[in-house]
């Protein structure tokens, strides 16, 4: 693996690889000192054009815990704010010898083009609307520790699709590990062709609900109901909100799941939130060893240091 | 040889040398034959077999056609000429086989007033190849007010468009359109609803759903085509659509055409070449606007040229500096280079493809079709005794690979890297003066 820039470049079994991995770095991380060095003398970058705190920090932590150096250039401050270009920036980083740039960008497909300027590895940590991969990796690894394999598991992706990065790499990802979706939103939601996705679309949330392993919530963004995407979010809620009555009719085992921040009171109620089966905040854990996962496919020197003792995962109800 | 080749400087003139082209295949709007071509002056003086000069080209195996038209060229002067100049783009359209471009208005600033006419105009009397100029329908093509379209007239404008963008107000586009119809101009739109393709960078389908870019429907486009063929019903305005890319608006102009309208329409070689597939990898070499379409509409607009429903194929030549083409997807402007691959991609797109069309086709809609739709009397003429020497001499069998050097344009948004084409100009003559020898520029 050179660069993850979308979960379309990888295969099932790269997929399931990552995955195993992530196991181990799990394993790492609930050591008394959670910190390997497998890749000491490495430097890991990033680069976010656009906020994101949380998966920032989560990179970073992540790069950490294997002992890389971590830099973080910061676009507001720098001469990116003076109008110099992206391939500038990105060479003039790759000129201090970095090993890998995680990217964030509003634009969709800016990590692909970084990638062909740059003989560094590229992680896309979001770009637009087109793929957050790691997000959607740390989802399937949240979803197989509680159901054991995403193999014949029906899966809800409920809310604004079309903007949704999260979705775009979920869907992916998710058949991929041999799981069928459902996509739950208005049409204005979808993107206005689904060709390439085999995956189900249902009007009705309560109609998918009995029958999904896990409900997947995504972040409504208020504006878009003045985009006419919906009258407004009080109707988008009362139609698609996992409201308590809502989480009431999902199987015993069924996960919630978001991928934060969660607008309370919008696509989720505020109450679901602490639900036993939602499983947010596990969500944000397994992000720091999905990604110490990925760092270290990427960087590493193609095995981790020898830990203490391989401890086996328990399977949640 | 070469020191006589170079024929009498611009404009005209003559110093009594007869440049021969012997053995070559003439096609033009009258039809096919073996003949040799004497041009003396700023005219063909004969024309037949066995014919001398002082200067002779040997050109057996090769056609020679009046000049090629281009009538949607943006040439970037006023106002971006760091990514073209009148020079730089008129050189690239000789070399292509043009001898005539129309440049588009949406320069900085507009080519909306005939102070701005003139210095265009101007600045192309050293061009390689004629330069005509398109007026802007709306004071800085900003469509909210008629620009002086008569005193635009006066100078020989005789096309208007706010190319770049259509004019959206169905008001001022039925105003445009009978104002325009009173000087006996051409009203030309680039269709486009803004409302349904503000903040869109593609075509709105598979690809972009899986890239997560915003895409516009062809309904962007067909509801202008069908607006625009209505107001023309209603005001009698000669329309010409540029740049028509969907199947749907392909069937419109038919049936519009069909009912005797006065209505023309032009494609692109991008929209009879490549697909939305091409932006996989958010490349925005291959961001235009209308966007690369489906394999549906491609397919469309090449049947829609094979069958004369477009009767022009327009280059949309649109040069932009690499800086600026290397922006995020969505950031990048749009538009891609063709003036001196357009021939090219007729041959290889439309004659060898499953259109399947005559050259003598794909010469009338590259030559004498579009400058009959521009009223450029000296271009696309037929090759006889008496008529402007503006020619093109084409290899048809040559055949050569796409580079990425973008040619003699000042810049290199070139879509086509890497594609074998068939069909290379060898030699261009721009009023009697041999402006590309060989495939080389002479000036």
């Amino acid at each position: 693996m050179r660069h993850l820039l979308a979960i379309d470049d990888l295969s099932r079994d790269e997929l399931e690889e990552i995955l195993e991995l992530t196991d181990s770095m799990v394993e790492v991380s609930g050591r008394s000192i959670p910190k390997v060095p497998a890749l000491r003398g490495r430097t890991v970058v990033s680069l976010f054009y656009e906020d994101s705190t949380r998966t920032r920090l989560s990179f970073d932590s992540a790069a950490k815990r294997l002992s890389a150096d971590t830099m973080s250039f910061a676009v507001s401050s720098s001469s990116v704010s003076k109008g110099e270009s992206i391939r500038d920036t990105v060479e003039t980083i790759e000129a201090m010898g970095m090993d890998a740039i995680v990217v964030r960008h509003r634009s969709s497909g800016v990590p692909a083009q970084i990638a062909r300027w740059t003989d560094a590895s590229v992680v896309n940590a979001g770009d637009g609307w087109h793929q957050h991969p790691t997000q959607a990796l740390l989802d399937a690894y949240t979803i197989r520790r509680h159901l054991g394999s995403l193999e014949g598991r029906r899966i809800a992706i409920v809310g604004d699709v079309v903007h949704s990065r999260v979705a775009r790499s979920d869907i992916e990802a998710f058949t991929r590990l041999g799981a069928s979706v459902v996509l739950v939103a208005p049409p204005t939601l979808l993107p206005a062709d689904l060709s390439p996705w085999s995956v189900d679309v249902a009007e009705d949330l309560d109609s998918v609900l009995g029958e999904v392993d896990v409900c997947y919530l995504l972040r409504i963004q208020r504006e878009r109901a003045s985009e006419s995407l919906f009258p407004s979010v009080r109707e988008y809620t009362a139609r698609f909100g996992l409201s308590a009555a809502r989480a009431a009719r999902l199987g015993p085992h069924a996960l919630i799941m978001h991928p934060g921040p969660m607008n309370r009171g919008v696509e989720i109620a505020g109450d679901v939130a602490e639900h036993p089966n939602a499983v947010v905040t596990e969500q944000v854990a397994n992000g720091v060893a999905v990604r110490m996962a990925v760092l270290f496919l990427l960087l590493g020197p193609g095995r981790l240091d020898p830990a203490p003792q391989r401890t086996t995962v328990e399977v949640e109800a | 040889m070469s020191e006589v080749v170079r024929l009498p400087e611009r404009p005209g003139g003559d110093d009594g040398v007869d440049l021969l082209l012997r053995g070559g295949i003439v096609v033009d709007a009258t039809g096919e034959r073996q003949a040799d071509v004497v041009v003396r002056g700023r005219e063909v003086v004969a024309v037949g077999p066995d014919l001398s000069g002082d200067v002779e080209l040997d050109i057996r195996g090769c056609v020679v056609s009046p000049g090629l038209v281009d009538l949607h060229t943006h040439l970037r002067q006023p106002g971006r000429e760091e990514a073209e100049t009148i020079e730089s783009g008129s050189r690239a359209a000789a070399l292509g086989g043009y001898t005539a471009v129309l440049a588009m208005p949406n320069t900085t600033p507009a080519i909306d007033s005939a102070a701005v006419v003139r210095e265009v105009l101007e600045l192309g009397r050293a061009a390689c190849c004629d330069v005509h100029t398109a007026g802007a329908i709306t004071v800085d093509r900003a469509g909210e007010q008629l620009a002086p379209m008569a005193e635009m007239a006066a100078l020989g404008v005789t096309l208007f468009t706010d190319d770049g963008t259509g004019v959206q107000d169905d008001l001022l586009m039925r105003r445009a359109m009978e104002y325009g119809r009173g000087l006996d101009v051409t009203l030309a739109q680039h269709c486009e609803v803004a409302a349904l393709s503000a903040g869109t960078c593609m075509h709105e389908g598979e690809w972009s759903a899986r890239l997560g870019l915003p895409g516009q429907p062809a309904e962007a486009e067909e509801l202008m085509v069908m607006r625009d063929i209505a107001l023309a019903r209603l005001t009698g305005a000669r329309l010409h659509l540029l740049h028509m890319s969907t199947a749907g608006s392909v069937a419109m102009i038919a049936a519009a055409r069909a009912g005797g309208l006065a209505v023309t329409a032009e494609s692109a070689p991008h929209h009879f070449t490549l697909t939305d597939a091409c932006c996989a990898d958010y490349d925005a070499t291959f961001k235009v606007h209308p966007p690369l379409r489906g394999e549906r509409d491609v397919a469309a607009v090449a049947a829609g040229l094979a069958d004369n429903t477009i009767s022009a194929i327009a280059t949309d030549h649109a040069p932009h500096c690499p800086e600026d083409k290397e922006l995020p997807f969505d950031q990048a402007p749009p538009g891609m280079l063709g003036l001196e691959y357009a021939l090219a991609l007729a041959i290889t797109q439309l004659v060898d493809g499953p259109a399947g069309m005559s050259l003598a086709g794909v010469l009338a809609r590259l030559s004498w079709q579009p400058a009959a739709i521009a009223r450029m009397e000296r271009h696309g003429r037929p090759v006889a005794p008496g008529e402007p020497a503006n020619l093109c001499v084409i290899d048809p069998e040559a055949t050569w690979t796409i580079d990425a050097s973008g040619g003699a344009s000042r810049s290199r948004n070139v879509p086509y890297v890497g594609r074998e084409v068939r069909g290379k100009v060898r030699h261009t003559i721009c009023e009697g003066v041999l402006v590309v020898r060989d495939g080389e520029a002479q000036q």
